[in-house]
This record gives structure tokens, C-alpha cells and sequence, in this order.
């Protein structure tokens, strides 16, 4: 069994006097993609911020790769190669596409045959390569978020409801995208509220629930059981589309 | 988001509007042109404010005291180069005058550090806190540039080349107006220039904007909010000398004196923005100056309600930061 490429245990969050995290266990394995599922309120932006370091954890462990980052600072996380799109995105509205992807290469500038890469899985961002991030449409402003997560390559991708908002045409894309991203061996933590989405993404799955982890498995056995999603998710499939 | 440039033509409605009112063309162009001199000193004076707060989002009240600091650094390096600039002359002058500025300015620089280490650090993400230690902090320095400088005014010797006046027409122009015109658009430049055309402009643009991202792309904010802190310092240093040979005198409130109107500016180009920062410094001292001639006893309240106007009409400022 490798090492897995993120790994959460009995991690606590405060924010304030609330105590959100009460415990979270779970791993994401090396190479695939895991999806993070809960109700509304459960805590699943909680645990991506903790990891990132935005919030610390009172109590508990998150190693990445092997490395200890309970207590680092986010700039260290991010260094270490964990990229992060958070649910309200996040691009740079005063800056243009270009200048957004730009700053998010460390290198200085991003590599010319990745940059074709990300046009081609996004070809809106060639087009409005020069213009403002903040007059993008909504899908597109969420394609430039995870353009520049991807913009060099991370060992671990976190991704907050990628597909919030958004019509279904756009999903489909965003859905293709993924695909792309797994064929790249990227690693992947991505939280929904869109069943469908999720399970046709996801291999492995964790449920969140009032700041803990309930169910963690393959996301094909969650598929396949609309007992288990209606007891985890409190929804049925089909309300789900 | 287009780029907007309505709110620039505030600058020449306002002028535009004054003609008529002062009645007499040379008396505007006077007042004109010691509007836009004033403008650009307070646009220095208030620029590394405002991107402190939008970076950071630190209420930093001790910032007159930068002001009046490089003020008394200029006057000590004038004072005693004063028999330089009896020498007639461009070469004279400036031999006294560019050691003075850098005094200001590296004085200013090195205060703000020890500002930004001892007291603004422990008060990071609390304004209240923010607000009562910095406002101390002015009172407290205050006092100490007594205790360095003595409590008496100090007249400032300032240089022959930019003394007087010139004549055009029937206007009569100072020359150190002109000249303050000149440095605040090279200070407006080369900040543009750094903002626009390099990657720690990028970082501060960005920064502004939504500096939790900025740090989740591997940039640590702090070590460039201390640097912005510092320029921004200097520059009120900057500010503050050439505040000071403008009224030919230097005392410890004068940074005090100019806060609210700096604050005023800021608020009116929307927090973090260094282009609605220079509009609205042109704007507050156009207005100064016309108001000031025309119901001197307006001067003050006219600032205010430019203020109250302007937000009446963008309620974020002239040029809101788009704050995720
Ligand atoms: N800054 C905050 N201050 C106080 N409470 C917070 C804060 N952020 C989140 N919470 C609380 O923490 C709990 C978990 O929130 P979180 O945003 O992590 O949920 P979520 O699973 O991402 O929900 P959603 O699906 O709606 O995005 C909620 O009860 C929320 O009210
Ligand atoms: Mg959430």
C-alpha cells in the first residue's frame, strides 16, 4: 500500500468560540480523485481551509506527501505543491487572465507547452487572454480559478464546488476538464453538492457530517447504493437530477 | 469592470466650474495650478496608506507622524547646508536639496519599520486595537520630536531656484508649485510603473484584492506588506518635506493637521487604490484652493462634502478594489 498522497486524522477546528472540525479521518490515495460530499453546513470548506493552513487545527494531523503540515503557514503548504480553489473562487478581478496565471507560476512565467494544455482544456482563457478576470462569465471565471491551480504541476489539487452556479453545458465541460486533470496523475480533493458530477469523477468518496467524517469508500459503491446516499446525503439521487 | 474613466473628468468639471467663479482668469490659473501642487503632495503623503490598508487592512493613524518626521529630517539637512545654497544657482540648490529629501525619506522609512515591528504587528486583524495603539503612537512621537527637534516651529530655508514666481501672461506661477507638480507626477509614475510592469507590483495588485489567495499561491504577504509599509513611510516622509518648504516651516502636529484631509482622499479613491488615491488627492486640493479664495470659511467643510458626494455616487470610492 503507498503512502497516501493526503492524510487527515483526528483533526479539530475552531473558528471563534465554534468548534466546527470535531475529528476528521480520512485519506486521499496517491493518483486518484476523491470527492467530499456532506449537507450544507457540514464543514467540508472548513477542512480544505484547515488544510491549506487558513485555519489551523487545535488538534489533530494532516501530512502531505509524507510531510507534516498541521502547523504551517499557507505559503509553506502551497510551496510544498497543494494548489487551492476555493468555493468563492478567488481570481484576481483587477487583473487580467493572463496576469491571474502569471502570478500563480512560480516559475515567472508558465511554461509555453502547459500553457496550450490549459488552452485547449480551456479555450475561453486564450481568448480572453488579455482581458480583466473580473468581466469573465461565471464558468469561465471558475475555469480561470482552476487554470491557475494547474498552472504548473501540483502534487495535490483542492477544489471547492467546482460546479456551483454553474448551467449544465458548462458542467459537462468542467466534467471533461477532470477527466484530463486524472489522466495527468494529478491528485485530486474535490468537494460537491452535484451527485451526478461527483460520481462520474469520483474514485473514492468521504461524507462529511456536522464536522466529522461518516462514510469513507469507493464512490462506485456510494453510486450503487441509494440507501447509503439518502442516509449520508439526506437526498435521494433523483432530486439530485 | 470596464476600465471607467468617468470619474476622471471630475478634475476638469471642477476646474472648469471655478472659472466662472473666480471671475478673473489669471487669479484661476494661480489657484489652479496651487490646487494640483497641493494635490500631489497629498497624494504622496496618503499613497502608502492606502495600500497599507488595502493589503493588510490595518488602520494606521501614526501615519502623520511619518509626515512630520521627514519633515524635520529635510529642515536639519537644509538648516545646516544653508550656506550651499546661498551659492547662486541649479547645481547649489540641488546639492542641499536631494540630500535633504533622502533624509526625509529614509527617516520616514525607518520609523515606519520600528512602527510596523513594535506596534502594528501585535495588533494585526483588530481595528479597535489598531485605532488606540496607532493614535498613541502619534502622541507619544509627537512628543519625542519635541524632545529631538525642541517644541518651537522651525523655519525652513528653501532653496533659491524654487523660489518666486513665474509670469505667464497675467498669472503669476510659483516655481515651487510647478516643481511639486513635477515630483508628484514622477512620484505617480514610477509607482505606476512598479505596480503595472513588475512582479511585486503584480503581487501588490493582487494582494490588494484578496491577499488570502495571494498567500495560497505560495507568497508570503507579510514580507510584502512590510515592504509596501516602508516605501509607503518613505513617501510620506517625501510628502511631508516638501509639505514643509511649501509653508516654509516645520512643527510636530503638522502630520496630524493633514491626516483627515489624507484620510479623506483615501476614502474618496476606494480603500487599496493607488489611481483613485492620486484622483482623489487632485480633487481635495483643487477644491481647497478654489474654496479657500472663494469662502474661506468653507475651506475644511468642502472636503467633507466632496467626500460625502463622491460616496453619495460610489459608495465604495471612485475606484473600488473588487474585494473577494
Ligand atoms: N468564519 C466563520 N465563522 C463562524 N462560523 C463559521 C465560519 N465559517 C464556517 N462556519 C461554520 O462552520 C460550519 C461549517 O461550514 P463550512 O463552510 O465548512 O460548511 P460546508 O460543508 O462547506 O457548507 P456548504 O456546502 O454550504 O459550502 C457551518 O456551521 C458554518 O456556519
Ligand atoms: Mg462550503
Amino acid at each position: 500500500m503507498p503512502e497516501p498522497m493526503l492524510a487527515i486524522a483526528g483533526v479539530n477546528t475552531h473558528i471563534g468560540q465554534y468548534h466546527i472540525l470535531q475529528g476528521v479521518d480520512f485519506e486521499v490515495p496517491r493518483g486518484g480523485l476523491t470527492m467530499l460530499l456532506g449537507r450544507n453546513g457540514a464543514g467540508k470548506t472548513t477542512c480544505l481551509r484547515t488544510i491549506m493552513g487558513l485555519w489551523r487545527a487545535s488538534a489533530g494531523s494532516i501530512r502531505v506527501d509524507g510531510h507534516d503540515i498541521t502547523r504551517a503557514a499557507t505559503p509553506d503548504v502551497a510551496q510544498l505543491g497543494v494548489a487551492y480553489v476555493p468555493e468563492n473562487m478567488g481570481i484576481f478581478a483587477g487583473l487580467t487572465v493572463e496576469e491571474n496565471l502569471r502570478l500563480a507560476a512560480r516559475a515567472g512565467e508558465p511554461d509555453a507547452s502547459r500553457l496550450e494544455w490549459i488552452w485547449r482544456l480551456f479555450p475561453a482563457m486564450k481568448t480572453f487572454w488579455h482581458g480583466l478576470a473580473g468581466n469573465l462569465s461565471g464558468g469561465q471565471k471558475q475555469m480561470l480559478a482552476i487554470a491557475r491551480a494547474i498552472v504548473e504541476p501540483r502534487r495535490l489539487l483542492l477544489v471547492d464546488e467546482p460546479t456551483k452556479g454553474l448551467a449544465p453545458a458548462i458542467i459537462a465541460n468542467m466534467v471533461e476538464a477532470f477527466r484530463e486533470l486524472k489522466r495527468t496523475d494529478t491528485t485530486m480533493l474535490v468537494v460537491e453538492q452535484n451527485f451526478h458530477f461527483a460520481r462520474s469523477l469520483g474514485d473514492t468518496v468521504a461524507v462529511m457530517d456536522s464536522g466529522r467524517i461518516v462514510h469513507t469508500g469507493r464512490m462506485d459503491a456510494l453510486a450503487a447504493d441509494a440507501a447509503l446516499q439518502t442516509r449520508l446525503l439526506g437526498l435521494s439521487l433523483d432530486a439530485h437530477q | 469592470m470596464k476600465k471607467d474613466w468617468t470619474p476622471l473628468a471630475l478634475v476638469p468639471v471642477i476646474a472648469l466650474v471655478a472659472l466662472p467663479l473666480v471671475g478673473s482668469a489669471p487669479t484661476w490659473v494661480t489657484l489652479t495650478v496651487a490646487g494640483l501642487a497641493m494635490g500631489m503632495m497629498i497624494f504622496m503623503m496618503a499613497s502608502g496608506l492606502t495600500l497599507v490598508f488595502g493589503l493588510m487592512d490595518v488602520l494606521n493613524f501614526a501615519h502623520g507622524v511619518f509626515i512630520s518626521v521627514g519633515a524635520y529630517g529635510a529642515a536639519t539637512v537644509l538648516t545646516r547646508m544653508s550656506r550651499q545654497m546661498e551659492a547662486e544657482g541649479l547645481a547649489s540648490d540641488l546639492s542641499a536639496m536631494i540630500p535633504a529629501v533622502l533624509a526625509a525619506i529614509a527617516l520616514a522609512a525607518f520609523l515606519g519599520w520600528f512602527f510596523e515591528r513594535v506596534l502594528i504587528r501585535p495588533v494585526y486583524g483588530d481595528h479597535l486595537k489598531q485605532i488606540l495603539i496607532t493614535m498613541g503612537g502619534l502622541i507619544v512621537f509627537e512628543q519625542l520630536i519635541h524632545v529631538v527637534w525642541g517644541p518651537d516651529i522651525i523655519p525652513l530655508p528653501r532653496p533659491g531656484t524654487i523660489t518666486g514666481s513665474f509670469i505667464v501672461g497675467e498669472a503669476a506661477i510659483e516655481r515651487y508649485r510647478v516643481a511639486a507638480v513635477v515630483v508628484g507626477l514622477a512620484v505617480f509614475a514610477a509607482m505606476w510603473l512598479v505596480l503595472n510592469r513588475t512582479r511585486i507590483g503584480l503581487l501588490v495588485r493582487a494582494g490588494v484584492e484578496n491577499p488570502e489567495m495571494v498567500e495560497s499561491l505560495g507568497y508570503r504577504i507579510r514580507r510584502l506588506f512590510v515592504g509596501v509599509f516602508v516605501a509607503g513611510s518613505g513617501l510620506a516622509g517625501l510628502g511631508g518635506a516638501m509639505w514643509a518648504m511649501y509653508q516654509e516651516q516645520v512643527n510636530a502636529q503638522m502630520g496630524a493637521q493633514v491626516l483627515v484631509m489624507i484620510f479623506i482622499v483615501v476614502i474618496i479613491g476606494g480603500l487599496g487604490s493607488v489611481g483613485g488615491c492620486f484622483l482623489g488627492a487632485l480633487l481635495v486640493g483643487l477644491l481647497a484652493n478654489y474654496t479657500g479664495y472663494l469662502a474661506p470659511k468653507l475651506a475644511l467643510g468642502s472636503n467633507i462634502l466632496l467626500m460625502v458626494l463622491v460616496l453619495l455616487w460610489r459608495p465604495r470610492g471612485l475606484y473600488p478594489i473588487g474585494k473577494a
